[in-house]
């Protein structure tokens, strides 16, 4: 039972960076605010340029 | 006491020892039954799961023993030393995360079109070429050359693979590095474009559901932005749900003659509105458009493999291609030429993909926590895409090889008429009727599925095959080929339209040195501009597949592979050269073989494609076959002929001079003219370390 929740935990875990839930609460952690549009659009400020120059393999 | 619990300890690791022996004894067996059953299996159909068996344990054999062995004796990875994601770690780009995570993230990232749509075309030789291909290729080329580059762009605090090919074989280096990364995002982005268009054309379902993506994401990115900012798996699942009723929908559309008639678009026409979507999605904000349609895709994604996955073990379905076709002499009609070189450069993605480097050494190496995961996370993500490629060539093959051929094979080669294609094909000794194909097109919701070249159509219905036998039998049908067009299409859209920005982005850095204001990347005229420019770039390889006879494939597909493989040669060049700076030469075979071997393919297949006496392979004898006949139209046809020529030459010569500038290198460290360093970042113990150790 223990090793299915520690599964699911590194497959949420997993999810959560792929899509970058995770990077957003460690930008909230990082700059000491918390989840909001105004917290949330300067992320996207931040990320525009580093996701924009990451290539999606053929 | 002790004495007999020393004992006891000795005899329980003899044991265990013994048993890893045995199970590793079984599993190279069973690998070895399987590729002997694939192999040597003639005149009686096989079960898809000597495949899966055969890649199976060929991937354990090669994980636990060959990447070990690279891993300690080439790379010495070193679980002592710090890397930068530890060193650096900012929170932002530089963070340690966990191996699986990093695992998950990589694979996400390296696994797009190319491993479904490369199996699927090289299915016309049979089975066989192209499973044997991809097992040999990605565990001997195509994860080392993933796991090398990783582990060395980890060492240099996460440099791209351009960088490294300047710091470590010269400008010249770099710079044809450059040259090759943007030659290989024209010529792959112009393809992944004509395989959708393929897709689509007089496809009112299939072009309902995907244009139904582009607002679906602009409300995810809305809906992100001002409903529930942050929360992209949420909004990820209710664009998932949105694609499902598109899908649903696209029935109805199809059915319904005057919505049908909005959506059946021609390829000319579909082309146009895939040249401007890419266009657009290069100069509008990232959070309106490509972040969410990227979500959206990669969740679609990873759902899709997985299910194929489960489908493919669940059924075990039967191959009804055979393991060779009579193809193999070269006058296939997917596209035209011999095994060798063109089984090599079709399959490119699942076996060995220069573009996987660009990946490597991109955001992965920022996250990698320990030096000893760099083998999990390249070798294994690349292990796991290989399957990936597997499983296409299974999804081709359970299709009967004339139903296959009638989707694969242009009209200009099969004829234009369902009759005349159909005599064709059965000719060749692969039975089928137009009738047939009627019945299958009007079962998946088509008007016709006579000459959909481009492999995607061919993969979705073997997908849908599969699919349907084990939920909802044929009566959903339709709903799952349309589903599998929408999943292949919604990610080559994705890479398209990351892709242009990417080389948007290559664009103004360069031009930067020119005229310093077109390097800013926020300045708008420059955006549009450079945006311009590479959507021009590669809108003109669709517009001249959308127009080719030949249906496009035949000619682009090769120059896609060729620019792929040549920027893997890039990557082994550089490795090969670290290895020697770093006193590793007799272990350089581990990357020169696999160099050794992408360099006869690339410069056999750029030969063939230039050189080739016979018109279908040849691009030059193609051009004089036109100009002898004089139709009308075949002055744009045989300047796309001399065009194809030059690209392909271009390449052929950046790769030799960076073979010969590398080789040059090696030469003056072996000889001692040149001192051997590397320019790794220096040595730091890791924290983790002294962690564990306390």
């Amino acid at each position: 039972m223990r090793t299915l929740r520690n599964a699911a935990n590194l497959l949420w875990a997993t999810l959560r960076e792929i899509f970058e839930e995770s990077a957003y609460a460690r930008f909230l952690l990082r700059e000491h605010v918390s989840a909001s549009r105004e917290s949330y659009a300067a992320f996207l400020r931040e990320q525009e340029l580093s996701k924009a120059r990451r290539p999606r393999c053929c | 006491m002790i004495a007999a619990a020393a004992d006891n300890w000795t005899e329980y690791k003899t044991m265990s020892k013994l048993l890893r022996i045995l199970i590793w004894l079984a599993v190279a067996v069973l690998g070895a039954l399987s590729v002997g059953t694939i192999a040597l299996h003639r005149g009686e159909q096989i079960n898809a799961m000597w495949l899966v068996t055969a890649a199976l344990c060929c991937y354990a054999l090669g994980y636990r023993f060959y990447s070990k062995f690279v891993a300690a004796k080439v790379l010495v990875l070193d679980p002592w030393r710090a890397t930068p994601a530890e060193r650096l770690e900012n929170g932002r780009d530089f963070v340690c995360t966990n191996k699986w995570v990093v695992f998950g993230h990589h694979f996400a990232a390296i696994a797009g079109p190319g491993p479904l749509v490369g199996p699927v075309l090289a299915a016309q030789f049979g089975y066989l070429p192209g499973t044997l291909w991809v097992l040999a290729g990605a565990v001997f080329a195509g994860c080392v050359q993933d796991f090398v580059i990783l582990l060395l762009s980890v060492r240099r605090d996460g440099k791209s693979m351009t960088e490294m090919a300047k710091d470590e074989i010269g400008t010249l280096g770099g710079f044809v590095a450059y040259v090759a990364v943007i030659s290989i995002i024209v010529v792959l982005l112009g393809v992944c474009a004509l395989v959708v268009v393929n897709a689509l054309k007089a496809s009112p379902w299939g072009t309902f559901t995907i244009a139904m993506t582009m607002p679906i994401a602009l409300l995810m990115g809305v809906y992100l932005r001002r409903v529930r900012p942050g929360k992209v798996l949420e909004t990820s699942v209710l664009g998932f749900v949105l694609v499902l009723l598109a899908i649903w929908g696209g029935q109805w559309v199809s059915q319904h003659a005057s919505a049908s008639a909005i959506f059946t678009l021609s390829a000319p026409t579909l082309a146009v509105l895939i040249i401007l979507y890419g266009f657009a999605a290069s100069a509008v904000p990232v959070w309106l458009l490509l972040a969410p349609r990227d979500y959206l895709s990669t969740f679609v994604k990873l759902g899709t493999i997985a299910m194929l996955a489960i489908g493919i073990v669940g059924l075990r379905p039967t191959l009804h291609m055979p393991a060779f076709t009579r193809f193999v002499d070269g006058t296939g009609p997917v596209f035209a030429g011999k095994i060798f070189p063109f089984a090599f450069i079709t399959i490119a993605c699942g076996a060995i993909s220069g573009f996987h480097s660009l990946i490597s050494s991109g955001t992965t190496p920022k996250l990698i926590t320990r030096e000893t995961e760099t083998r999990m996370v390249g070798y294994g993500a690349m292990l796991a895409e290989s399957m990936v490629a597997i499983m296409a060539t299974i999804a081709a093959c359970v299709l009967q090889p004339g139903t296959y051929f009638a989707i694969n094979s242009p009209a200009g080669v099969v004829g234009q008429l369902p009759q005349a294609a159909a005599s064709t094909i059965s000719s060749w000794g692969f039975p089928i009727t137009a009738a047939e194909m009627h019945s299958l097109a009007q079962t998946v919701g088509e008007q016709t599925l006579f000459n959909r070249t481009g492999g995607a159509p061919a993969f979705a219905v073997g997908m849908a095959h599969i699919f349907s036998r084990s939920l909802g039998g044929q009566a959903l049908m339709a709903i799952w080929y349309h589903f599998a067009i929408m999943f292949e299409a919604l990610f080559i859209l994705t890479v398209l339209d990351a892709g242009t920005r990417v080389g948007r982005f290559m664009i103004q850095d360069a031009l930067g040195h020119v005229w310093k204001p077109m390097g800013r990347t926020s300045w708008y005229p420059s955006i549009l501009l450079n945006s311009a420019l590479i959507v021009a770039a590669w809108g003109y390889f669709l517009w001249q597949g959308v127009k080719d006879p030949l249906g496009g494939i035949n000619s682009l597909w090769p120059l896609f592979g060729i620019a792929n493989q040549s920027l893997a040669t890039v990557a082994l060049c550089v490795a090969t050269t670290i290895f020697i700076k770093m006193g590793k030469a007799r272990y350089a075979p581990v990357t020169l073989t696999p160099l050794a071997w992408l360099l006869s393919v690339t410069f056999t297949a750029s030969y063939h494609k230039v050189f080739d006496p016979n018109p279908r392979i040849g691009f030059l004898s193609h051009a004089r076959q036109l100009a002898e006949t004089a139709a009308p139209g075949s002055a744009r046809l045989i300047f796309n002929d001399r065009l194809d020529a030059i690209v392909t030459g271009i390449l052929t010569v950046l790769i030799t001079v960076i073979v010969l500038e590398a080789a040059r290198e090696w030469i003056r460290v072996l000889s001692g003219r040149k001192a051997a360093r590397v320019s790794e970042a220096p040595f730091v113990p890791t924290r983790f370390a002294t962690e564990e150790q306390a």
